[in-house]
């Protein structure tokens, strides 16, 4: 469809809408309020459920509940109502239900601010919940990739039976880009494991408890059968300009952007960089990363948290190249001016003389 | 007995809504995993009757919480979800509208229902959703070994109150019936218990109560089951009937605390489901149409190659800031560009400083976040201080006032005074002030061809009466504009090969 | 007793019950007991004393178990 102008936490929900979505429960907080606000205006319309939940608690164990009956459904919430639904998102994933949750990130620890930050890398990518599970992360840096994102989110779900978490810093959910909306998907039949109250779903059971320890042991290897699959088939990244890189910078969401003026701007000045932008945080581009060490000399890993994401790209390199770190953090979001710097001290520091790519 | 079998018949026996085989280790697939005399299991029955007697198995689904009563699924032969302690009010409520047609039980204990899940239980019951509960309340924590529960009763010795409860420090037991009975929703709340032959069959009745003004399609109902746990009380079977008779009622008195089945009006949560062929235009992603119902002008797309407009826009809540933006951000589409509007949010909107980003590229745009910008517009002075010192060189500053402090000029960027809001009110409404300033600027710049904002204003401008008053405001900025006669040529805003 | 004329009688699955007497004490006649002996789980299983039911059916609902106690009655002819 011809592009419009649209803000992100109002895209988000059209783009569920349009893959099928038809539940939605949630709890305000800023800067996701405006998610629940268009859900309760459009989910009645379309003929599906809006529950506005009495706290993120409830809105979590009602996605289970909705995904539990087999309708493609979600919620969305930033920092402190994630961390309530923790609880919830360790059940999802132990009792194999597929749902979408939307984190728009904002500054923590604790009330912190309602300014874009990525510090919930941790608590989503690496799982806040108890037991040996994973959420799916995906990470857009624009609008359109937050619709894109969305849209695949309900199909990863389905086909890991498993949550999956649009993770996107407020900046992602606070601007308007225009987007370009694809057709609406027709709402999947619910699936044949679904409890909807019929004759044919009366022997189903959704559950994620099991006390023998040898069942549970299976059960678990299962899940991360999955996981393995997903590391295998979902990486996804945004690789630019790398292949003759001495210096890749790593970064997602809208750092990730920030990044792409970085590298103009350090090839104007004669430095060969290039991004690494991560589009799914787990499964993590590991391998992706890991090849770039081949050629590249530097890496320098930015964020919007102080230190998560480098953690990871530090895992895929193994020690094979150095890695610089830069984070902003409170609600900044860093500059293209700071990061060059970054760019500078990062390559001074891997002896390479930027004298030599002056035809970059 | 066999011998009579010809004569016999059974009027009573297992009930065909459980499993004939139960789906647990060992051997023991029969029997249930409840303690010799415990409550759970003769409520449990007692749910089977109902279920079968109303003819609903097919269509009834059990939330399991967790508790001694964890394992309800792997007793009867309905649809089963298990889940998270205290969540089943929040599990089905999702699930009863989703599936408008199902029979949703939400089967819990005095610690997953009146502790850890108040909140759940509480406004399911006050969003009148139309469940069924069923609240077994054996005044302890059986599961994990006899800690204190809410309806843990005065001087009770529990684990976690070796003393005995002490009001005072434990506080009172929590009568559940009476608490929901504050609320307008629920249509059905009864306390019934467990301690003789008589409770028991009004159990099933209330039971059978709860499940029926489901089938109605009533609202809420629950059913608060006082209920024997012989082995944490320390009891026989026996006694532990006789201690619910006796001394659980003096705390929690049985009877009807709710009863509107006759009057309630039955509700279905089915909806209408329009085509997918209708999605767009209800999610409004057709092609778009403004107030006056006229639509897209469109305008002869061809962007300057090199333009990168990167503009700030400033000032105090209430002054049209984020709208400024969104108006160029849209019509910078409309003229075929690359847009990005990134606005300051939250809490400062309804006062205080606020400010957008907002790009307009040739190019597809990498940031979003405009930290050296070429265009400010700052329409009041804080603004224009704050954002200075972060233009480039040879940039363009529309500022609102009628001369620029003394300490701001001379800096390497353009410092244009437009009385934008002076101007507004001269027009009849200071609301305009933001219009005065996108017409100056579209004048002094000719970033944009004329025409790329008429999408804008049918789109974003609602009111007739509005679309006059921003017309004559962008009108009388162009105007302003003009009258700056000391306004030198057009500012460089093409992209910086140098940019740093 | 004239078991003939009895209204009704109760089987009692031994080894599904669980010896909690609920319904020994429950029984208005008083035709309930519980068993000497043990069932495979080590409980005394309530065992019907073979004649004096009323088929009341007060025993099926004080039972805990699913399955522990069925009632039978007489079929009128
Ligand atoms: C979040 C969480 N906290 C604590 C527990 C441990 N736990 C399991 S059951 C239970 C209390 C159960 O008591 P009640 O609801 O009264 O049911 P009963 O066992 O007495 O039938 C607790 C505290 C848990 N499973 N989950
Ligand atoms: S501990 Fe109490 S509530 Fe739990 S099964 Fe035993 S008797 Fe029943
Ligand atoms: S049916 Fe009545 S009379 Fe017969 S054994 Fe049971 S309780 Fe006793
Ligand atoms: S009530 Fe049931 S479990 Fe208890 S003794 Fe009688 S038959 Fe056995």
């Amino acid at each position: 469809m011809e592009p419009q102008l649209i803000k992100g936490n109002e895209a988000v929900v059209k783009a569920a809408l349009l893959a099928g979505c038809r539940a939605y429960y949630g709890y305000p907080i800023t800067p996701a309020s405006e998610i629940v606000e268009m859900a309760a205006l459009y989910l009645p319309e379309v003929g599906g459920v809006f529950v506005q939940a009495e706290s993120e608690v409830a809105a979590i164990n009602m996605l289970y509940g909705g995904a539990s009956a087999g309708v493609r459904a979600m919620t969305a919430s930033s920092g402190p109502g994630i961390s309530l639904m923790q609880e919830g998102f360790s059940y999802l994933a132990g009792a194999e239900l597929p749902c979408v949750i939307v984190d728009m990130m904002r500054g923590g620890p604790g009330l912190g601010s309602i300014g874009p930050e990525q510090g919930d890398y941790f608590q989503i990518v690496k799982g806040g919940g108890h037991g040996c599970y994973r959420n799916l992360v995906l990470a857009p840096a624009s609008v359109q990739e937050l619709v894109d994102l969305t849209m695949l989110a309900f199909e990863l779900a389905d086909r890991y039976r498993n949550p999956v978490v649009v993770l996107a810093d407020a900046s992602v959910g606070q601007m308007m880009e225009p987007v370009s909306f694809p057709e609406p998907r027709p709402v999947p039949a619910a699936p044949a494991w679904a409890v909807t109250g019929t004759a044919a779903t009366r022997h189903n059971l959704v559950n994620s408890i099991h006390l023998e320890p040898d069942v549970l042991e299976g059960h678990i290897r299962a899940l991360e059968a999955k996981y393995r699959e997903a590391e295998r088939s979902e990486p996804r990244w945004e690789a630019w300009r790398v292949d003759d890189a001495d210096i890749v910078l790593v970064g997602y969401g809208i750092v990730g952007r920030v990044l792409r003026a970085v590298v103009e701007t350090a090839r104007r000045r004669g430095i060969r960089a290039g991004l690494l932008r991560p589009i799914t945080l787990y499964p993590f581009p590991t391998r992706a990363i890991r090849a770039l060490a081949d050629t590249a000399r530097a890496f320098a890993v930015v964020e919007m948290s102080t230190g998560q994401l480098v953690e990871d790209v530090r895992l895929a390199l193994e020690g094979s190249r150095p890695v610089e770190t830069y984070g902003r953090v409170g609600g900044n979001i860093p500059t293209v001016e700071e990061v060059f710097q970054l760019v500078e001290r990062t390559l001074v520091g891997a002896r390479v003389p930027s004298e030599v790519s002056t035809n970059g | 007995m066999a011998s009579d079998a010809p004569a016999m018949a059974v009027i009573h026996g297992r009930s065909p809504i459980f499993y004939r085989r139960f789906d647990r280790k060992d051997d023991d697939q029969h029997q249930t995993h409840y303690c010799p005399g415990c409550g759970h299991g003769i409520v449990t029955k007692l749910l089977a009757e109902a279920i079968d007697t109303l003819g609903i198995q097919d269509r009834t689904i059990l939330v399991s919480p967790v508790g001694c009563s964890v394992f309800g699924y792997e007793y009867l032969d309905v649809g089963n979800i298990q889940v998270a302690h205290g969540r089943g009010p929040a599990v089905a409520t999702a699930v009863k509208r989703s599936r408008p047609d199902s029979i949703v039980v939400s089967y819990q204990g005095d610690g997953d229902l009146a502790a850890i899940g108040t909140a759940e239980i509480v406004h399911a019951a006050n969003r009148g959703e139309i469940v069924s509960v069923i609240f077994v309340n054996n005044a302890i924590y059986g599961m994990t070994g006899g800690q204190m529960a809410p309806t843990t009763l005065l001087r009770e010795k529990t684990t976690t109150t070796p003393l005995g409860r002490d009001p005072a420090v434990h506080g009172y037991p929590l009568k559940v019936c009476e608490l929901l009975a504050t609320l307008d929703a629920p249509v059905f709340l009864e306390r019934v218990a467990l301690g003789s032959n008589k409770q028991i069959m009004a159990t099933g009745r209330a039971l059978r109560r709860a499940l029926e003004n489901q089938v109605h399609g009533l609202g809420f109902s629950l059913v608060e089951v006082l209920s024997p746990c012989p082995t944490i009380w320390g009891l026989d079977p026996a006694e532990a009937q006789t201690f619910v008779r006796e001394t659980m009622t003096r705390t929690f008195p049985l009877g009807n605390f709710r009863d509107r089945s006759a009057s309630a009006v039955p509700r279905r949560l089915a909806v209408t489901v329009p085509d997918l062929g209708e999605l767009p235009r209800i999610l409004g992603l057709g092609p778009a149409s403004g107030a006056d119902g006229a639509s897209d002008t469109v305008v002869p797309a061809s962007p300057v190659p090199t333009a990168d407009h990167r503009i700030v826009v400033a000032g105090f809540g209430g002054q049209g800031v984020l709208l400024l933006g969104e108006f160029l951000a849209e019509a910078g589409l409309s003229a075929g560009y690359h847009v990005s509007w990134l606005p300051s949010y939250g809490p400062q909107m309804r006062s205080g400083t606020s400010n957008c980003h907002v790009r307009i590229s040739a190019v597809p745009i990498d940031s979003p976040v405009v930290s050296r910008p070429n265009v400010l517009i700052a329409l009041n002075e804080p603004s224009l201080r704050k954002f200075l010192l972060s233009m480039e060189p040879g940039g363009l500053v529309l500022y609102n006032a009628d001369r620029v402090p003394v300490d701001c000029a001379g800096n390497d960027v353009r410092i244009t005074p437009i009385a934008s809001t002076a101007i507004a009110d001269r027009l009849g409404s200071a609301k305009v002030g933001n219009m005065v300033m996108l017409g100056a600027l579209l004048e002094a710049t000719g970033m944009l061809p004329d025409g790329a904002l008429d999408r804008a204003l049918h789109r974003l401008v609602t009111q007739e009466s509005w679309y006059e008053l921003d017309r004559a405001a962008l009108q009388a900025g162009r105007a302003a504009v003009h009258r700056m006669t000391a306004a030198p040529a057009e500012p460089s805003l093409a992209r910086d090969p140098a940019m740093g | 007793m004239d078991v003939a004329r009895d209204r009704g009688a109760v089987a009692i699955d031994r080894d599904e019950c669980k010896g909690c007497g609920l319904c020994v004490e429950a029984c208005p006649p008083r035709v309930l007991r519980l068993s000497a002996e043990l069932n495979r789980y080590g409980y005394h299983p309530a065992e019907y004393l073979g004649s004096g039911c009323t088929a009341c059916g007060i025993c099926y609902y004080v039972c805990p178990e699913p399955g522990g106690i069925t009632v039978l009655r007489r079929q009128v002819a």
